[in-house]
């Protein structure tokens, strides 16, 4: 699986690592679900230490993620907005 | 189905988002080899903008660092202040000067949190546009056999590949370019309020122009000042003061005794006693 973290880069991770990523993406869902910044921070920290363990893909492919992981300090009002367009600069 | 959060993780949902973005601005286009030139256009701009934003980044950062240097010796001058006025036996100005040099420090611990945050930024965006530049330059490539090759038809998926990688790093830069100068301009603001305060006065004058009022306090019980000093020190040579630490200064210093007393006075003795 193919995973971006947003302002990092992307990373080739395997099936086993993408299904703990998927796990752990319950735990951010959660946190957005009841507004809650730590729980957020913590699921946000837990996904990128799985991910970044992951293999950076060479910088020259133009392969889209299978899925997007957001920035490091990103706030749930930011993730909110990633998830409904508002915070996205079209390319 | 669409209620349920479940099957549809946050990771998943925004790759969707970039997809659909990436999608609509294929959608656009009806010649496909428009579709390259425009968006191999817009890949030029983005690295541009990129390349500002470091440069933006980069300026802010140095801001930070000269503010950091005059409070550095803001704070090492009030120190110096604090010393001299409780030399004098003025321990309210030399209080005064403390407690100034506490707010100096405290701005400085802020400021070094900035900084530091301003790096990262800027590792990351020079990394990012490093990436870009070598997409771009793929990108390039791609668009330039894809249009000698293939039939429309067959262009037109090869297209949608190769633009759907590049438009999600896009939308990815994008984005890290707009949190980078929310966060200069929220440094820039409080750079701004720290020179201020330093212009005021109210943390110091590194200068010296104009003195501040500690340092006028202590010029204007100058002399007075000077003369007891110069006392002290004299009975100290005499061996019956209790500064028997002014000796070798003295000795050294006979030039300018006042200075040198005072500059000496705050280091150890230098061994002299022996000799």
């Amino acid at each position: 699986m193919i995973v971006r973290i947003l302002g990092e880069g992307q990373l080739r991770v395997d099936d086993a690592v993408a299904a703990q990523l998927h796990a752990l993406d319950a735990d951010l869902e959660a946190a957005v679900e009841r507004n809650d910044q730590a729980a957020l921070e913590q699921a946000l920290g837990a996904l990128l230490e799985r991910a970044r363990q992951g293999e950076p893909l060479p910088p020259d492919s133009l392969e889209p993620s299978d899925v997007i992981i957001p920035h490091e300090d990103a706030t749930v009002d930011e993730v909110r907005k990633l998830l409904t367009d508002e915070g996205l600069i079209p390319g | 189905m669409k209620g349920t959060y479940a099957p549809m993780s946050v990771m998943k949902r925004v790759s969707l988002i970039f997809k659909s973005k990436a999608n609509k601005a294929l959608d656009r286009m009806e010649d496909p080899r428009e579709t390259l030139d425009y968006s191999y256009q817009r890949q030029l701009e983005m690295l541009q903008k990129v390349r500002r934003g470091v440069a933006d980044v980069a300026t802010s950062r140095k801001r930070i660092e000269l503010q950091m240097n005059q409070i550095n010796q803001t704070s090492g001058k009030l120190e110096k202040q604090a010393r001299d006025a409780l030399g004098a036996g003025r321990e309210d100005l030399a209080r005064e000067a403390l407690s100034r040099r506490q707010s100096a420090q405290s701005q400085l611990t802020d400021l070094q949190a900035q900084y530091s945050q301003l790096q990262g930024e800027e590792e990351k965006l020079t990394l990012a546009s490093q990436r870009l530049q070598v997409k771009v330059d793929t990108f390039r490539t791609r668009k330039e056999t894809i249009k000698a090759t293939y039939t429309a038809a067959e262009a037109q998926t090869r297209i949608n590949e190769a633009f759907s990688g590049i438009s999600e790093e896009m939308g990815d830069i994008g984005m890290a370019i707009q949190r980078a100068e929310d966060k200069t301009a929220q440094m820039q603001a409080r750079a701004g309020a720290i020179d201020e305060l330093l212009a005021s006065g109210a943390l110091e004058d590194a200068s010296g122009v104009p003195r501040d009022d500690i340092q006028a306090e202590l010029d204007r019980m100058g002399a007075g000042g000077n003369i007891d000093l110069e006392l002290e020190r004299l009975k100290g040579e005499l061996g019956q003061g209790e500064a028997p630490k002014e000796i070798g200064a003295a000795a050294d210093g006979a030039g300018q005794p006042a200075t040198a007393g005072a500059s000496e006075a705050a280091e150890p003795p230098k061994g002299d006693d022996g000799a």
